[in-house]
């Protein structure tokens, strides 16, 4: 039998940290041939970025060890090359792109430089390198590559960062690129242009595609076949539409059930007396003008979601509401008073009543406070809520009421997990028993399933509470499960708005059409479908 | 790039009033230039006589005004114990300061970046550690002792080298050597600790999934990252040594502005001290000019 392009045999990577060893990976073999794209999926934590660094050599020991298994590169095991011969691979034969391309590019040097070195390190003559990185920059698709090879990595978009980074990987047309969460932190529409960008590279070259994603809709997008990760071990792989349509394993399929995107849509209320009466925001930060006149009503016990890509103002539009930001014009009427030209005492008091949840809780909550002390400051802040006899109750309380439990109030914030701490956010967020919650990508941050679970939470206090939402995100599946109405934001305008089930079902306008025709779905053969809709049209 | 060093030059040009503000009004504020100067005994009519001499009795924003206007044209006033313009005093021990420092703060740079990233390269080996130990010693040996061991151990007892004065390139070897000890300790440390971060950055990633080699990832890939904070921490101890090494220049006899301002004090050559201040003042500005300069060239980020 010839030998695969990449064979993993019962790999094993273990860290030892000041908690002990942690088995990061635990006996994972899988396998990758010419021109075939394989899927390495998983949540935090599964281990699945894992394997792909020790195939790079990137893992750094101490603190890891790899402490069994081959990794064979055409039969020849890359554990055990002499390093020179090992770092000749590297680049040459694999190459590897990142997600955050911005962190991965260095920001001393150009782009042109960086590309450049690619192929001079692996021993390429200078002017010949220049005349290829010119011809690569064109081939990814930046605008004018000759000025943007003089160009630094800050002075491009992310997309176009990331455009770079491909140049970049496949300037020695290697045999294997992998692509760790290639497209998670850029907008949709850029995401689907990028990934039909690899796809488009791999056909041209018959390379081999290693992707490592959180995204069903990615894997459905791209891979050919998929094996699924959870805590270091893998559970199960198979074509993607084998795995997708009859998972057999307990993980994959709970994976997949909370893939957002699939509930019942929220009915359109009855029209209710607005709580927040919003007219007319403008705001220019400079010569840019991040809003151009934003107005919308929302009513007690409702949830709206303002949906757009980075640079639509959305932030920008609740950071106003709260005044974290000063509007240059327009109203927001809260209750009949308009926020915006609250004093400063008013505002105080006003605060309580509009609390916001942020999208990293990690950063949003003080290392150095405890549960307790993180939910109890609301209290010490605004007295007259409750006494304090009755803090150490009401925190208990309120921890159950999101999900913890209530004997966790005295640990911090870095011995939670993600969804945890933003469970705690919004613990903290209900302390001041606030009317409006504005959840600025709240859920973004977190695993699918835990995202499945926090937002079930707050459509439950939604209900029970009759608290209002606004929130704010980029992801359309999990808008749909959520809202009662959307608004879609571009460039800092209101595109389109209306309730959710009309913008999901017969969306006016083009803008939206696109984004939605950009959303991936993690049914294999939709996202098939949509792509031959997409393939029709371009043609 | 030229907008950037207008802007900054500008903004030097304000702290520099703010100095000959300060500079003057210090003078003034000791007391009575007259009886400073004067030796104890001397009589009424003479300290007056002195006070019309040098225009004391006028108001003070008079005598302000003045003192500027004579800045501006570089007339610093006399020395009174030399009789010789005090700027020409001043500038003249300014030179060899200027070249202590330079030759100093040179082999300080080379041999705190090379040491602090090789150590940094591999945290918790032997070479870190050693280099930890040197340097932490280095940064917190005082000057005045060392300068003291140095001369009876290399002078005095092996007798290789000259004890103070100048001469000879032999004559540099000791207050370099000496003034070299704190500045090096201090930068291997900020080397290392910058280092450290600049190597686990994503960047050195890329280049490590891209095949560079150790060398070119360490020298160009980190090392220039990890620059920005070893160059404020290497303008700030240049300064000190600009502002005259008056302790080591002192032992080792070193004509230098740091001894030329201890004499002159001793001397109550107030001309030449307000020289001296003026004159260092005035370099140190230039080199903060020249540390954004060299920011602004590291970092195209702070150039936009």
């Amino acid at each position: 039998m010839a030998d695969h392009l990449l064979e993993l045999r019962n790999l094993s990577v273990d860290f030892f940290t000041a908690a002990g060893v942690v088995h990061a990976v635990r006996n994972v073999s899988y396998h990758l041939d010419r021109g075939e794209t394989l899927a390495i999926l998983g949540e935090s934590g599964s281990g699945k970025s894992v394997s792909s660094s020790a195939i790079m050599n990137l893992i750094d020991m101490p603190p890891g060890r790899i402490s069994s298994g081959e990794i064979l590169l055409e039969g020849r095991d890359l554990l055990t090359m002499p390093a020179s011969e090992r770092r000749e691979v590297n680049g040459r034969r694999i190459a590897m792109i990142f997600q955050d391309p911005l962190s991965h590019l260095n920001p001393v040097y150009t782009v042109g430089w960086q590309i450049r070195e690619a192929m001079t390190t692996h021993g390429m003559a200078t002017a010949e390198a220049e005349a290829e990185t010119l011809r690569l920059l064109g081939r990814v698709g930046l605008p004018d590559p000759a000025h943007a090879m003089g160009k630094y990595p800050h002075e491009f978009s992310g997309g176009q960062r990331q455009r770079v980074m491909i140049a970049m990987a496949l300037a020695l047309r290697p045999d294997l690129l992998i692509a760790d969460e290639p497209t998670t932190a850029l907008d949709v529409t850029v995401q689907a242009e990028v990934l039909g960008l690899l796809k488009e590279l791999q056909r041209e070259t018959g390379m081999a595609v290693l992707i490592i994603t959180h995204d069903l809709g990615v894997v459905a997008e791209i891979a050919d076949r998929v094996v699924v990760m959870e805590k270091g071990v893998l559970v199960e792989s198979g074509t993607v539409r084998e795995v997708y349509k009859s998972p057999s394993h307990p993980y994959t399929k709970k994976l997949i059930a909370a893939a957002p995107g699939k509930g019942e849509m929220h009915r359109e209320p009855a029209k209710a007396e607005p709580l927040l009466v919003v007219r007319d925001v403008r705001k220019r930060f400079g010569a840019f003008e991040a809003l151009k006149g934003v107005s919308f009503d929302l009513a007690a016990g409702e949830t709206l979601a303002i949906v757009g890509e980075s640079g639509s103002g959305k932030s920008t539009l609740a950071r106003m509401l709260l005044r974290l930001d000063e509007p240059d014009a327009g109203t927001a009427h809260w209750k009949g008073r308009d926020l915006f030209q609250l004093s400063p005492a008013e505002l105080y008091k006003q605060r309580r009543e509009l609390q916001m949840v942020f999208q990293d809780p990690t950063q949003s909550l003080n290392p150095r406070m405890t549960v307790y002390q993180l939910i109890s400051e609301a209290w010490a802040i605004h007295p007259d809520i409750l006494p304090k006899a009755k803090w150490r109750q009401r925190v208990a309380d309120l921890l159950v009421q999101v999900g913890l439990s209530a004997d966790l109030m005295g640990r911090y914030p870095h011995q939670f997990s993600g969804g945890q701490r933003q469970r705690i956010a919004i613990a903290r967020a209900l302390a001041l028993e606030p009317r409006l919650i504005v959840c600025d990508e709240a859920v973004s941050a977190l695993d699918v399933s835990v995202q499945a679970q926090v937002i079930a939470l707050l459509d439950g206090l939604r209900r029970d509470m009759g608290l209002s939402f606004i929130f704010i995100a980029h992801d359309l599946p999990v808008v749909r499960d959520f809202a009662d109405y959307v608004m879609v934001m571009r460039q800092g305008e209101v595109v389109e708005m209306g309730p959710v089930q009309q913008i999901f079902e017969a969306p006016r306008e083009a803008y939206t059409r696109a984004l939605f025709a950009a959303s991936l779905d993690p049914d294999p053969d939709v996202q098939a479908a949509h792509r031959a809709a997409r393939l029709e049209r371009a043609s | 790039m030229l907008s950037f060093i207008r802007k900054r030059s500008l903004s030097s040009l304000l702290s520099l009033i703010g100095l000959l503000v300060m500079v003057f009004f210090l003078s003034r504020l000791t007391g009575d230039p007259a009886a400073l100067f004067l030796p104890v005994e001397a009589s009424a009519e003479m300290k007056q006589q002195f006070r019309e001499l040098h225009g004391l009795n006028d108001p003070l924003l008079v005598q302000f005004g003045r003192y500027v206007g004579n800045v501006l044209t570089g007339d610093l006033g006399e020395s009174l114990r030399k009789a010789r313009p005090a700027l020409d005093v001043v500038l003249e021990a300014f030179v060899w300061t200027l070249w202590l420092a330079a030759i100093t703060m040179s082999l300080v740079a080379s041999a705190a970046i090379v040491v602090g990233s090789l150590a940094a390269f591999r945290t918790g080996g032997f070479f870190d550690r050693l280099s930890s130990m040197v340097s932490l010693i280095g940064a917190s040996v005082p000057d005045f002792w060392l300068a003291i061991v140095a001369i009876v151990v290399f002078s005095i007892q092996l007798a290789w080298l000259p004890t103070s004065g100048t001469g000879s390139v032999l004559h540099w070897i000791l207050p370099i050597g000496v003034l070299f000890v704190r500045p090096f300790g201090i930068i291997v440390q900020v080397v290392r600790g910058s280092m450290i971060s600049a190597l686990s950055s994503a960047y050195v990633k890329t280049a490590r999934a891209k095949g560079v080699k150790a060398g070119p990832i360490i020298f160009v890939h980190a090392l220039r990252n990890a620059m920005l904070p070893v160059i404020t921490v290497l303008g700030d101890q240049a300064a000190s040594l600009l502002n005259g090494a008056v302790i080591v220049e002192t032992i080792f006899g070193f004509p230098g502005v740091g001894k030329l301002m201890i004499d002159s004090i001793l001397q109550r050559d107030f001309n030449v001290v307000l020289a001296a201040i003026l004159v260092t003042a005035v370099a140190i500005f230039l080199m903060n000019v020249l540390i954004d300069l060299a920011y602004a060239v590291l970092d195209p980020r702070i150039r936009h």
